[in-house]
């Protein structure tokens, strides 16, 4: 599926090699996407997940290889493609309407000061800061911050949204009500999604497809794990499913095992797709993992 | 008593008392009065005549001594009180008030503060987001920046050939530097990550410079501002001093050779006052600008 030659994003040989290194960070990165698929990439520290994240969205180059997406290269920074930072990157200066609004009138610079202030307030309203729209990053706490990020990419409705572990400093009862509502908007927006983690959690709440590294150096898409389970899915209900804990389990014996005897280009460069949960589970019944951040 | 717990009452008191003994100092010092001259009587008249060229008043008893020496306290709050009664007055060349001369001096300090900035900013600009550019001009500002600004006066004065302008000249030159470092230090600063979203949002460069960059720099812009202003205003008096004519230094200067020693302690205080005024303004203007992260 991933290699039908239909993808909407469409990832072929990528490799980069930092000046003054011999072995490239990563080589062979080949995957594709489809139209409103939300899929999360996770692996160790060093594989170079936020180099291919910002050669999504143009802000870096890749060594070898290309990046299409809807059939035209990708080769710069464009409106097309939202960016939720890792460190919500809003301008401390501006209030959440002027931090929003900045990036609307970005997108469409002929728009009036009241077609900028709906959109803008639409947004906000959205991920649940009506109350705080006129305040200053500074007023607000880090999850609040990370919601206006959020907000601002959606704003200028992107074809493609790219984020780098936007929940990454945050605390774990904040980043689950964010999660939740990060997947009410995709499923409403149908919205196409790339997505950085460390939190096997997170990605089996929210992907549909997790592409799994290999470490660095020389690190690939070693595996894609299709995630099976129906998309409605909700954060307190999830592990009573029980693909749940198959999917968990294939995830982190990957990175806690096989993942550090697939770098140097041990892995393949065309990975293969599996879909764990549908597996019936061997003799032994699943053991479930012992709950850890892979960091 | 109870007033006096809030620090802000308490530091307030304390200054008072230090300018009450400053005033109690200068009076006891003065209180005496010069060195006492001769009575008349007893000096012959080329005594008379030299005591006259050497400034002293023999004119009088005991009592006038006090006159030809550091000013008593009585004697400053007289000029003082003539001096602000007509600040603006113009009476030719050598005889104007002291707020006229203040003008003149606020005029020049403030064309060549603007000019510098209009100067150092753009070109701060420049040199910040250009590594190359950066490294190509260092030199030259290295060399530069550290010349008193009165060096360049006769150059000035050689060149430009009208002293009113050499001032400006010299204000300029002084106040150019620590904005240029400043604005070049600021923009150079600016986070990687404001500037990423700018990019994937294809802010067209100008608004880039105007809506992300120069606000994020503004505070650093603003003190290279504010510590050249404080230069400008300690350089005035000096370059005044030296080309004449008009401001607060010439007055300061003017004084001197009218040997009127309160009025030189009053432009002193006009000085004084507003240099810290213009601070207060600049320090005004950053706070406004100033963002918490």
């Amino acid at each position: 599926m991933s290699t039908d030659g239909h993808d909407y994003l469409r990832i072929e040989g990528l490799a980069k090699t930092y000046p003054g290194s011999v072995e490239p960070v990563f080589d062979s990165v080949n995957f594709g996407m489809q139209r409103g698929e939300f899929v999360v990439i996770i692996g160790h520290s060093g594989c170079g997940k936020t180099t291919i994240l910002n050669v999504l969205a143009g802000l870096e180059q890749a060594s070898e290889g290309y990046v299409f997406m809807d059939g035209r290269e990708v080769s710069g920074p464009s409106l097309e493609r939202g960016v939720v930072f890792q460190g919500h990157a809003l301008m401390p200066w501006l209030s959440v309407r002027k931090n929003i609004a900045f990036a609307v009138r970005s997108k469409w610079p002929d728009w009036s000061a009241t077609q900028v202030n709906a959109q803008v307030e639409r947004y906000v309203e959205m991920v649940g800061l009506g109350g705080a729209i006129d305040k200053k990053p500074s007023q607000l706490s880090g999850g609040m911050k990370q919601r206006v990020g959020i907000a601002r990419a959606f704003a200028i409705q992107p074809k493609m949204l790219l984020l780098d572990e936007p929940f990454g400093a945050l605390d774990a009862l904040t980043r689950g009500s964010i999660q939740d509502e990060l997947l009410k908007i995709c499923a409403e927006t149908r919205q196409t999604v790339f997505m950085i983690t460390h939190d096997v959690d997170e990605a089996i709440l929210l992907a549909d497809r997790i592409l799994l590294m290999s470490n660095g150096p020389q690190a690939r898409v070693a595996e894609i794990v299709r995630n099976t389970m129906p998309r409605s899915r909700q954060r307190a209900t999830l592990h009573h499913d029980p693909q749940y804990y198959r999917i968990r389990n294939h995830l982190v014996d990957f990175l806690v095992a096989r993942s550090k005897d697939l770098s140097h280009g041990r892995a393949p460069a065309q990975p293969a797709e599996v879909s764990p949960g549908l597996t019936e589970p061997e003799s032994a019944p699943v053991q479930p993992v012992h709950l850890r951040r892979i960091a | 008593m109870t007033g006096l717990r809030s620090p802000a009452l308490r530091s307030a008191a304390l200054s008072l008392m230090i300018l009450a003994l400053v005033l109690l100092v200068w009076h006891l010092a003065t209180l005496g009065g010069a060195a006492p001259v001769a009575p008349k009587a007893a000096m012959t008249a080329e005594e008379i005549e030299y005591a006259k060229l050497l400034g002293k008043d023999v004119s009088g008893g005991g009592a006038d001594a006090a006159k030809s020496g550091f000013p008593t306290l009585a004697q400053m709050g007289q000029a003082i009180a003539t001096q602000l009664a007509s600040p603006f007055y113009d009476n030719g060349p050598n005889d104007k008030g002291v707020g006229l001369q203040l003008a003149y001096s606020l005029a020049r300090v403030g064309l060549g503060f603007a000019i510098a900035a209009v100067v150092a900013i753009p070109l701060g600009f420049l040199i910040g987001m250009s590594p190359l550019v950066y490294r190509a001009l260092d030199p030259f500002i290295q060399v530069l920046k550290p010349i008193s600004p009165l060096a360049w006066m006769p150059l000035a004065l050689y060149t430009i050939k009208d002293s009113n302008i050499s001032g400006i000249f010299v204000i300029f030159i002084c106040s150019v530097w620590p904005m240029l470092l400043n604005t070049a230090f600021g923009v150079a600063g600016v986070r990687r990550e404001w500037l990423n979203v700018a990019r994937t949002l294809e802010v067209k460069p100008l608004r880039r410079a105007f809506e992300v960059i120069l606000p994020a720099a503004a505070p650093t812009i603003l003190t290279g501002m504010r510590i050249s202003m404080g230069i400008a205003w300690l350089v005035i008096v000096a370059a005044e001093m030296l080309v004449g004519g008009t401001g607060i230094g010439y007055f300061v200067w003017n004084e001197w050779n009218n040997l009127s020693l309160p009025n030189v302690i009053f432009a002193i205080l006009m000085i004084g006052l507003v240099g810290m005024l213009l601070d207060l303004m600049f320090a005004r203007l950053q706070k406004a600008v100033t963002y918490v992260d």
